[in-house]
């Protein structure tokens, strides 16, 4: 169990990893829209986020409510991330 | 339109309530230089710029303040979910207590409560600019002021430390966006009579 938890969690804050960096990339590029090394790591960080957040929510239950919900209406079930103990 | 993504943009977990730290930190959340005024100061700016970048970095930093809304919002929470009335009373959070219990008000340090007044929609590129390039000095000076005050619960001190780095970031943003704007207004014109 504790290792699920564990797993989870690194799952997680790759996420926040990689969604941090599109954010800041994005941020960079809105004022360096020319800069062709920063739109490509924007892409390769985005693709990542994108197929990290796919294997999450396969896994751990939906992001967003724009997530299929295939069993049940889990968006109320797991901690809030404002919540101690939120993943 | 805006859609929630469940989860923080960096996170908060902390350990042990602490209401007088949520008592000062309150002030990132509703006062006068805190995340709530920035996203509305930014997202209301918006709609004013003349060009593609300072209408995208308005957008896209206004959102981003919604996100450091939330990371304050969980810090008071954390620090004061679990703590007792008396624990509150102590933190000189009694006169908070009365009007608002454990919930999160949008409200300063000093205890004045969140007003719009505390930030500037002038309908000038130049003028709005510069009042952001100043606002994110203010933030980053008041998230020092909290680190000093906060020195007791590492916790605390790292997520601040975020908050800090990231107005720096704006800073910068919000000036080369400043300069663009000002290089527009600074070409010449020509004008043909067609006569």
């Amino acid at each position: 169990m504790d290792t699920e938890i564990n797993r989870q969690k690194m799952l997680m804050s790759q996420i926040r990893s990689l969604a941090f960096a599109v954010n800041d990339l994005a941020l960079y590029l809105d004022t360096h829209p020319c800069d062709q090394n920063a739109l490509r790591c924007h892409t390769d960080y985005a693709e990542q986020l994108h197929d990290l957040k796919m294997l999450y929510q396969k896994e751990y239950g939906p992001l967003s409510i724009y997530a299929p919900m295939e069993n049940g209406w889990e968006w109320i079930e797991s901690p809030w991330p404002w919540e101690r103990g939120g993943v | 339109m805006w859609s929630y993504d469940r989860h923080l943009q960096y996170p908060v977990n902390i350990k042990t309530p602490n209401p007088a730290l949520a008592k000062v930190i309150i002030s990132q959340y509703g006062g006068p230089d805190g995340e709530l005024a920035a996203s509305l100061r930014y997202l209301s700016q918006r709609f004013g710029m003349p060009d593609k970048k300072s209408k995208a970095i308005l957008n896209d930093i206004g959102t981003e303040e919604l996100a450091h809304l939330e990371m304050v919002g969980s810090l008071v929470h954390q620090l004061t979910d679990g703590a007792s009335v008396e624990e509150m009373k102590k933190a000189g959070l009694g006169a908070y207590y009365t009007d608002h219990g454990f919930g999160v008000y949008p409200q300063a340090a000093a205890g004045f409560p969140f007003t719009s007044a505390v930030l500037a929609v002038k309908g000038d590129p130049v003028a709005d600019l510069t009042e952001d390039l100043a606002a994110e000095q203010k933030a980053r000076a008041t998230y020092e002021k909290l680190i000093n005050l906060c020195k007791d619960d590492p916790d605390v001190v790292d997520v601040l430390r975020y908050l800090r780095e990231r107005e720096v970031v704006h800073f910068q943003r919000f000036g080369e966006a400043l300069n663009g704007v000002q290089d527009k207004l600074a070409q010449k014109r020509f004008y043909i009579d067609k006569k």
